[in-house]
């Protein structure tokens, strides 16, 4: 038997005349002939721990982890506190179950509490739900939520925002029936005098990004005043890193705030599982989705949390919900929650100020280069546009020969380059030289 | 189960007690009792027009969530506010909180409602 | 019991990071775009943090400290080695937009990863970017919708889902932009053919349908179904929650379902993390692989790469590649396992669920008495006279050192119980289990007060659900207590 099958034959005997059988086949007698698969699959055989992590480690040692990177637009490399792992490798956390019976998940409930207050304060929200997949499905939701809560079916895109985030909520609209309109930026920011001008009755919202996709920090407050002249919502994506320097999303008027915690002790693992996050006022509670945990108490009358609001959710509210999320990423949440009180009211400042620094540092280097130039004049916080003489591919050669992994093709040759705090003055003036040399 | 004479029923286990033109609604004590403790209320808004079988609200419990079904088509005139503090009170005097009181369009409608006898019939 | 929140402990200057001093200071922000107020943030220590998180744990039931008898969770041991190779810092590391390039070593798990799941499944290809199960159920969906209009078969409007399915399939088709028929069951939660055959027609896009359902009965008229669907049209989707009973036994690709999802969370092993992250790949049959979502992984001539040029495509449902991490745990899970060892796994499940039900139907009501698959449900006690309810049965189990089963689902009966063992428990766990129900089971004649206030051993008792959904209190600053 497989090691992870407890049963001797003793056991297995006892089991089988506990229940009057002689054979484990009677229990899948019922499964007609014709859909009964009789081969095995073309599968190896059950292989032992030594040959597992020999495969693992084959396949993954065809990566190139060598690489410095200065590359982000949506995952980014940041200092991950080593508390983290080692606490949501817990087991009473990584193999709990969602928390239903609140008597025995108080850990897991208080925690996503936790979450929430950090969360609400950091981006000046009244409410935050336990998370969402990832960013780009919790803008998909804040488009459905928009239209449910205005009883419209029309959203505003500002192109500023992650193409990847678009993209998403362009397939959910497809399907679920409403509209997307994307709306071209200006200088790299979004396009505000075009799009009050498109705002009418037929808009559920308008949502914009801070920093955006570019990198620029926006500041998308005319976006909401004009949102609420028309009874429509504005949502923020936001990076919640740099909400720690930048205006906050609620102090921008927002309605909704959506994004990904990724940046908060979330390693890069080739995109997932990452965190998505939503936050609300409190006119708008009952129309977030997702789970949410709130402070009560037990009938002895200690704290204890539970999950609350569940009538909005699917399995109560089945065909009716506002969405079908179930899940939630629990143990990011936990990872989150551990990264920002790891790092603390000062922590998380000192951190998201040395990303500006830094990144400012680079831009000002590369632009003393004639072959680079800086696109766009608005202030960014980790990452900026260059624009290259040099062909992309060239460049990209230069630098993954020499062990850098090189900002995104935004194409025509333009580069969004990222520069987190974990890049020391060396790396940065490797990148420097090595595009000096080109 | 308290059924109070002179008032209408649905079969979605609305209570409709109607003055003139007006019909005050809310949910019957079998109709709370389903729901178990109610914990939220979503009401109306004043002037909206609403057709019979019209879904004008909703009633939530810890475990459940209930529509609110227009019993009869009219104009919304007046909404229970007090409710969205205390919607508790709806299993406490389920015949007393009235959720909205709708300007009937249609008063033929009334005719298709249960008297309390068959309503006790109904939900037996 | 340890009982304080994070924010408690803080006191002014104390620290928990450590960053290296900034090379560089010399830039500012314009004050317009500067954040306006104070960050109400706890401070304090790496020590007392530590001690925190490790406090709030120990109030954490999981697989790893005792046994969840939690129907349609497959609440499975999760591997260690599984989390080892998670974190292999050849692939942790790895940014998802590195070029192709750097990053064969990802593409290739991936890429092996999705071969052995179209293997294990019957299908042609399978996608790994939904996030979770639901998700998977919404993708999986949209795919039937693409499939229908590339026909120019506009006017299938609806998607048939049985009485006892989960909430999340009627809420994934009203996402996917469908409207829900709903089609009753048999007493045992099969589908009733002569419902579906009055449901079934050319405005209905296709069925959701677990096999064995929640019930743990294996739906046998499974090709009488598929026959009433495809003859008007529609197509089949397998919600793939109850794969533990099947593997190595029955394939959906074989079924004759055209769509499904996997549940990796469940059936392959990977930790459930108190709520996710899940994985819920969708797999298809080769006449609907072109709507899959982009990416997918290819391999041309010994190397892989993202494709996105796919004109068909349902178009893209997540950032990046889905829950990637997740998915190097399930493969690991795969290689340990291999062929033989994942139908020892369904063959296991099996076998423990009927056991646990023979040695417990003559205390609790079971209505569909025969053999189950890989779960089972129970109506509650057999003797109702007590007035205890399902509730005070799975809160007592909590007194007792198990978690509850799922209870109050399906929603076929009232009272509903829902047990599924797996494979990785042993028989003397199930035997204490068993021997906890039939305590349970004789308490509630002796004295169903005792249930009535269980449980009184956990570290809070039952709680105010009303209170909280009334006043909700959501984040630490609004707290009246």
């Amino acid at each position: 038997m497989h090691r992870y099958i407890p049963h001797t034959k003793k056991d297995t005997e006892e089991m089988f005349s506990a229940i009057g059988i002689e054979s484990i086949d009677e229990l899948f007698a019922d499964i007609p002939e014709n859909v009964r698969f009789k081969g095995e699959y073309d599968l190896v055989r059950s292989l032992c721990d030594v040959e597992v992590t020999e495969e693992i480690d084959k396949i993954a040692k065809k990566n190139r982890i060598d690489m410095i990177p200065f590359i982000g637009a949506g995952a980014y490399d940041h200092y991950i506190p080593s508390t983290i792992q080692y606490l949501t490798s817990r087991s009473e956390f990584a193999t709990a179950y969602t928390p239903y019976q609140p008597e025995v998940a108080q850990g897991t409930l208080q925690y996503i509490y936790e979450f929430q207050s950090l969360m609400t304060n950091l981006c000046n929200m009244d409410v935050s739900n336990a998370s969402m997949y990832d960013a780009s499905t919790a803008l998909a939701e804040a488009c459905m939520m928009m239209n449910n809560a205005t009883k419209r079916n029309k959203v505003i895109i500002s192109d500023t925002v992650s193409p990847n985030y678009v993209k998403v909520a362009q397939t959910y609209g497809k399907f679920r029936g409403f509209e997307v309109i994307v709306v071209p930026s200006k200088d790299g920011t979004t396009d505000a005098e075009k799009i009050k001008l498109m705002l009418d009755k037929t808009v559920s919202g308008v949502i914009t990004q801070t920093p955006n996709f570019y990198g620029i920090i926006e500041n998308s407050t005319a976006i909401s005043e004009a949102c609420h002249e028309v009874k429509a919502l504005s949502t923020i994506v936001v990076n919640p890193l740099a909400q720690a320097v930048v205006k906050s999303a609620g102090s921008m008027q927002s309605d909704i705030v959506v994004g990904d915690a990724q940046p908060l002790g979330i390693p890069l693992s080739f995109g997932g599982a990452y965190l998505g996050f939503m936050l609300t006022t409190k006119k708008l509670m009952r129309k977030l989705p997702g789970r949410i945990c709130g402070l009560t108490k037990d009938i002895d009358g200690n704290r204890a949390f539970v999950l609350t609001l569940q009538a909005r959710e699917q399995h109560i509210r089945r065909e009716k919900a506002n969405s079908n999320i179930c899940s939630n990423q629990s143990l990011n949440v936990l990872a989150a929650t551990i990264f920002l009180t790891t790092l603390g009211k000062v922590g998380l400042i000192d951190m998201a100020d040395q990303n500006y620094q830094k990144a400012h540092y680079a831009l000002d280097k590369i632009v003393t280069l004639d072959k680079f130039e800086r696109v766009y004049e608005a202030d960014f916080f980790n990452e900026f546009v260059v624009k290259s003489k040099i062909d992309y591919a060239v460049i990209k050669e230069k630098l993954e020969k020499n062990n850098i992994l090189p900002g995104l093709h935004l194409g025509d040759n333009k580069i969004l380059f990222c520069v987190t705090e974990k890049r020391s003055a060396t790396q940065i003036d490797k990148l420097f030289s090595l595009l000096g040399e080109l | 189960m308290e059924i109070k004479e002179g008032l209408l029923y649905s079969t979605d286990h609305e209570w409709i007690q109607v003055e003139g033109n007006i019909a005050a609604v809310g949910i019957t004590a079998f109709a709370q009792e389903q729901l178990g403790e109610i914990v939220f209320v979503e009401l109306p808004t004043i002037d909206e027009e609403v057709k019979q079988e019209d879904t004008f609200g909703t009633v939530e419990s810890v475990k459940a969530a209930s529509d609110i079904i227009a019993p009869v088509s009219g104009k919304i005139i007046e909404v229970n506010e007090t409710l969205e503090d205390s919607p508790e009170i709806m299993n406490d005097n389920p015949y007393g909180a009235w959720i909205a009181k709708i300007e009937l369009s249609d008063a033929g409608q009334l005719d298709g409602l249960m008297d309390a006898a068959a309503y006790a019939e109904f939900i037996k | 019991m340890y009982n304080k929140l994070i924010f408690e402990l803080s006191q002014p200057t104390k620290l928990a990071y450590s960053l290296p001093k900034s090379f560089i200071n010399d830039y500012q922000m314009d004050s317009s775009l500067k954040r306006e107020s104070e960050l109400v943030f706890p401070e304090v220590s790496e020590p007392e943090l530590v001690r925190h998180y490790t406090n709030l744990s120990n109030k954490n039931f999981g697989v790893d400290t005792g046994f969840y008898p939690l129907g349609s969770c497959t609440m499975k041991y999760n591997p260690k080695i599984n989390e080892a190779m998670a974190t292999h810092p050849w692939l942790v590391n790895m940014h998802p937009l590195a070029s192709k390039e750097v990053s064969q070593g990802s593409l290739e798990l991936m890429y092996n990863l999705e071969r052995a799941l179209s293997e294990i499944t019957g299908m042609a290809k399978v996608s790994l970017n939904p996030f979770a199960g639901s998700h998977g159920e919404l993708i999986g969906l949209m795919i039937m919708k693409a499939y229908h209009q590339k026909n120019g078969d506009l006017k299938r409007t609806k998607i048939i889902v049985p009485d006892s399915a989960h909430g999340t399939n009627p809420a994934s088709a009203t996402v996917a932009g469908y409207d829900v028929a709903v089609v009753t069951s048999n007493l045992d939660g099969t589908v009733n053919i002569e419902s579906l055959k009055e449901t079934m027609d050319d405005t209905v896009a296709g069925i959701m349908l677990t096999n064995p359902n929640t019930l743990g009965i294996y739906e046998t008229e499974i090709e009488e179904i598929k026959t009433i669907v495809k003859d008007n049209g529609g197509l089949l989707y397998y919600d793939g929650a109850n794969t533990n009973a099947i593997l190595g036994k029955s394939r959906p690709g074989d079924m004759g379902f055209d769509i499904i999802h996997l549940n990796l969370h469940k059936t392959f092993s990977t930790p459930h993390g108190g709520g996710g992250p899940g994985s819920g790949p969708v797999g298809v049959l080769a006449h609907l692989t072109e709507f899959l979502p982009v990416p997918e992984v290819v391999k041309t001539a010994g190397r892989f790469e993202l494709n996105y040029n796919l004109p068909n495509s349902i178009g893209q449902i997540s950032g990046f590649y889905g829950n990637y991490s997740i998915l190097i745990r399930a493969y690991t899970y795969i290689l340990c396992m291999g062929k033989n060892g994942l139908t020892e796994v369904s063959e296991n499940a099996v076998l423990n669920a009927n056991y646990v039900m023979a040695r417990l139907k003559d205390y609790y009501l079971l209505p569909i008495d025969k053999f189950c698959k890989h779960e089972f449900v129970f109506d509650g006690l057999i003797d109702k006279s007590t007035g205890v309810t399902t509730l005070d049965v799975a809160k007592r189990l909590l007194d007792l050192g198990f978690h509850a089963p799922t209870i109050y689902f399906p929603l076929n009966f009232k009272e509903s119980m829902m047990i599924e063992p797996t494979e990785t428990e042993s028989k003397a766990t199930l035997d204490s289990f068993i021997d906890a129900m039939i305590q349970i089971a004789k308490e509630a004649k002796e004295d169903p007060e005792l249930l009535k206030n269980s449980p009184l051993n956990t570290p809070v008792r039952r709680v105010d659900e009303a209170t909280a959904a009334r006043d909700p209190q959501l984040r630490w600053v609004d707290r009246t207590y």
